[in-house]
């Protein structure tokens, strides 16, 4: 509260304490849905006791599935790598815990599918005996080697986007950013675990931001809050101040969702808009989660690597708060933490109520994705009523950040005109849910555009593979083509090999000349297929007695009529001659 | 399952349509006022009409009748369209315009969301059209006429055309404004002396700018509630009191000015109520300009050179077509692409 007062009195005194007030550049659209944030900040980060057991998706990420490289019952120290990433885009996964493997097998996931995927389970031995620790001096360190210790640490974006960050920080030597973006709008309603990490840890969320800064080789900062997060917003200020980093400061967004998407985000504080086919870095800004810029340095200063979050716990829950959480641990143990979810619960919900989904039950494991969970209660969320038509009013237009038409997307993608949705420019739809918030025709839109771009995906997808089919197919036939063209060449220096060797055997025997004399070479390929047919036939009247010797004969054909039996003798024939013809085309070489 | 976002805050259709219907109280209260409760008589046949319409076709079509009923869009073009109509219209014109705007103009092309065409509008073209002189039969305000009517003797003429035995049809009926400078000015008097007759008021007409005034404030209600947005009545009246300023500048004796055209005939019904029908109209705010402006450019030729008293309703439909052109000419700009 003294922070409060104190931020606030400074405000009033001119002292801008490094943090600029709303003087941002606007975006189209956006919409105020009601904040309920107050109900999780009233208790400070809390913790859970140690569940029994910790579940560990190997799907936790953005990328690649890490490589295991641990057994079922082995006995792993907290912080021990698990799985390590694999490929480029990967992440690895560590133990939250103590403990031993009690199994690595398919379990239901905590993924708007709601399908089993590959788990790693530990059981906690309780003693939460930390491996071996190695902090680094990074300052000291060259920034290639940071990035690659950085690639064990398991760290992914924190906000949600769970995209591994040492592919982030990767500057391949020369950093051409310049300004490094800290997203602490949190935007999103219910979701407070970003602000109360501010309000609890400024300090080493600071040193995490001059780490990121450093390797980028950025030369400024800039703390994106929104202006409903004043605790949050001073705690930074004074925490700017203490590390006495004139490069970092807070600057202050209006309370707009979705103001914490990254790219509204630069355009509100820098006025950049990012083009839509390239990334901020291609303009020399990059952008990094509050929370994961903490995980960062606790990695760096201590050697923790990513193996726990905080997580909001909310909506129909008796006591809302946040925990730092292990990762792994069963929703129901967050549940518990908070008292108990309400008799009228109806579900969980994972994320905040714009872009959120339903989780499959109440056992899932928190991930490195799980910022908030909200407990879903019909009073709090009410089922819309049935969809009317469009009446094309335009409302979605007004609400959409990115400036689509809403009303025509959701147009074309009803009528499966992709292509259209594509030319108005589908894909630069961030799934942001505003057009639904204000539809008065309650018309799921998101939910059209999700399917139209799966949709168009696939098509994608499928377009490409016919490509490759038919380059292959066109690959082999020329190989087919130019085979037989070697072939033919080779008969060719064959047969003029053969009628050089005869001359030559012509003018040393004559009677081998006679003998050749009454044969012609047509006439020698012929006799060599005739006795390959005749070989052929041979072979199989061999294999049919062989057959018959053994007591193998066809199935089914003992009590057959006439007619079927006469059916078969024709097939039978038929195939004889076919195979014969095929004999005969075979080239005799 | 995605099924997010899990919250919503939008008015319902329902909602909106119902503050379409408070938004015109204003107006048809003036209405009354200036001409007789006879409007009341064909606002309640045009409902009717509209709802029974509206129902037989949704269960022909086998839609779910009572959700897209209670969306009250029936009810809003029923009022738009006997707010066209001359108040004392004889029953069936009422019937006959919304039944044709309804199942016709507005049902057979796939009911609420997909009609191109303004029902109402619709309705009104096609009552012209084919009865131009009942159409062009209005009534004298009851100030002017030199015998008013009572509210019964209205829903009498409404429903059987005869009149109280004294009086005659010449009685009740007068020329518009925009009607009679039409015709006056043929007679090549001028423009000022032609507003000296008693039809005409002090910016329009007699009476008649009381209820435009009316639709005027109900227009800003709409304005305030956010169910329409500035871009269509500020593009259309601009369109139309440039255009009229224009032609007035360049010649006063043979023009009337641009308050006249602005407070006169259908113009802030239209301004307001009958151009910000979303469903036939564009949606991006620059299509929007475009339309509106080009119907009160369109407003304006009909009336001054065509052969109709109002030139709205044509105007209207003709910027209608050009919809889909309109809104795919001015999508605009989509954040991180470079202006195509």
């Amino acid at each position: 509260m003294s922070t409060i007062i104190n931020f606030v009195s400074n405000l009033l005194q001119g002292k801008s304490l490094n943090v600029h007030l709303n003087d941002v550049f606007k975006f189209n659209g956006g919409i105020h849905p009601p904040q309920h944030k107050s109900e999780s900040t009233l208790r400070p980060i809390g913790k859970l006791p140690l569940p029994e057991k910790l579940t560990l998706p190997l799907r936790q990420h953005v990328g690649n599935i890490p490589k295991i490289k641990v057994q079922v019952g082995d006995y792993v120290l907290k912080g021990q790598m698990l799985a390590e990433a694999e490929g480029t885009v990967s992440a690895a996964i560590h133990a939250p815990t103590s403990g031993t493997v009690s199994a690595i097998d398919e379990q239901i996931i905590p993924h708007p599918s709601g399908l089993p995927d590959l788990c790693i389970s530990l059981i906690p031995d309780g003693n939460e005996t930390w491996g071996e620790l190695r902090p680094l001096d990074w300052r000291n360190t060259d920034k290639k080697e940071l990035v690659n210790k950085l690639r064990a640490s398991g760290i992914v974006g924190l906000g949600g986007a769970t995209f591994p960050t040492h592919i982030k920080l990767r500057s391949n030597g020369t950093s051409n950013v310049h300004t490094l973006i800290i997203n602490a709008a949190e935007c999103e309603p219910y979701i407070t675990c970003d602000d109360m990490l501010m309000r609890e840890r400024a300090d080493d969320v600071v040193k995490g931001i001059a780490i990121v800064q450093h390797i980028l080789g950025a030369k400024k900062s800039i703390i994106g809050i929104e202006d409903n997060k004043e605790e949050a917003m001073a705690a930074m200020a004074n925490a700017c101040i203490r590390a006495e980093l004139d490069t970092i400061t807070v600057k202050v967004v209006p309370t707009l969702y979705p103001s914490g998407d990254a790219r509204r985000l630069i355009h509100l504080l820098l006025g950049t808009e990012i083009p839509s086919d390239k990334r901020s870095t291609d303009v020399g800004i990059q952008v990094f989660n509050v929370a994961t810029v903490l995980a960062i340095y606790r990695y760096f200063e201590f050697g923790e690597p990513s193996i726990s979050r905080i997580v909001t716990m909310t909506g129909n829950v008796v006591n809302p708060q946040n925990f730092e959480v292990l990762f792994g641990t069963p929703l129901m143990s967050l549940v518990k933490a908070t008292g108990a979810a309400k008799a009228d619960t109806t579900h969980f919900i994972m994320g905040g109520p714009m872009m959120g989904f339903d989780l499959p039950n109440t056992q899932v494991p928190i991930t490195k994705a799980a910022n908030c969970i909200i407990a879903a209660a019909p009073n709090l969320f009410t089922a819309p009523p049935p969809a009317m038509p469009c009446i094309r009013c335009a409302r979605c237009a007004d609400a959409c950040p990115v400036n689509l038409q809403p009303q025509e997307l959701y147009w074309f993608s009803k009528s499966n005109n992709f292509e259209s949705a594509r030319d108005y420019n589908l894909f630069d739809c961030i799934e942001c849910g505003c057009c639904t918030y204000v539809c008065p025709s309650n018309i799921p839109l998101v939910q059209y555009y999700r399917y139209a771009k799966s949709e168009i995906i696939a098509a994608d997808k499928a377009t490409s593979a016919a490509d490759l089919a038919r380059e292959r197919n066109d690959f082999r036939l020329a190989r087919i083509e130019r085979e037989k063209l070697e072939r033919a060449q080779k008969h060719a220096e064959r047969a003029q090999l053969a009628k050089e060797s005869k001359s030559d055997l012509m003018l040393g025997d004559s009677i081998v000349v006679a003998s050749a004399d009454t044969e012609t070479p047509s006439t020698d390929q012929a006799l060599d297929k005739k006795a390959i047919i005749a070989a052929a036939i041979e072979r199989a009247k061999a294999t049919k007695l062989a057959a018959a010797e053994a007591g193998v004969t066809p199935k089914n054909i003992e009590n057959v009529s006439a007619s079927v039996q006469a059916d078969i003798n024709t097939i039978d024939h038929i195939r004889e001659q076919a195979a014969l013809a095929e004999i005969a085309k075979t080239p005799t070489n | 399952m995605n099924r997010s976002p899990y919250i919503v805050d939008a008015p319902s259709v329902t909602s909106i349509m119902f503050k379409v219907l408070l938004a015109l109280l204003p107006g048809i209260a003036a209405y009354v006022w200036v001409y007789g409760g006879g409007i009341l008589v064909t606002l309640t046949l045009a409902t009717i009409t509209a709802v029974a319409a509206e129902a037989a076709l949704l269960k022909l079509r086998q839609r779910p009748v009572k959700p897209y009923l209670f969306d009250m869009s029936a009810v809003v073009t029923a009022w738009l369209l006997a707010l066209a109509l001359p108040p004392i219209a004889p029953w069936w014109l009422i019937v006959v315009g919304t039944f044709f705007a309804i199942v016709i103009a507005k049902q057979l092309y796939g009911g609420l969301g997909y009609n191109p065409f303004n029902p109402a509008m619709v309705g009104y073209a096609v009552l012209l059209i084919s009865f131009p002189l009942i159409m062009t039969k209005w009534p004298a305000p009851l100030s002017l006429a030199q015998a008013p009517l009572s509210f019964l003797d209205q829903l009498h003429y409404i429903f059987s055309q005869a009149l109280p035995s004294d009086i005659k049809v010449d009685a009740i009926t007068s020329a518009t404004p925009l009607d009679y400078l039409k015709t006056q000015l043929m007679l090549k008097h001028e423009v000022a002396a032609i507003r000296e007759a008693p039809v005409f008021g002090v910016m329009g007409a007699t009476g008649g700018e009381v209820v435009t005034g009316a639709y005027l404030l109900g227009g800003l209600y709409l304005l305030q509630q956010r169910i329409i947005t500035w871009h269509l009545p500020t593009a259309f009246l601009a369109a139309l009191g440039l255009i009229s300023l224009g032609f007035y500048i360049s010649n006063p004796l043979q023009f009337a000015d641009p308050l006249f055209h602005l407070m006169s005939g259908a113009s802030m019904l239209c301004a307001f109520f009958i151009i910000t029908d979303p469903v036939s109209g564009p949606t991006t705010p620059r299509g929007k300009l475009y339309f509106a402006a080009g119907i009160g450019i369109l407003t304006y030729l009909i009336r001054v050179y065509g052969g109709y008293p109002d030139g709205v309703a044509f105007a209207v439909l003709l910027m209608n077509m050009c919809v889909p052109l309109i809104d795919a000419t001015t999508q605009p700009r989509v954040f991180g692409h470079h202006k195509s």
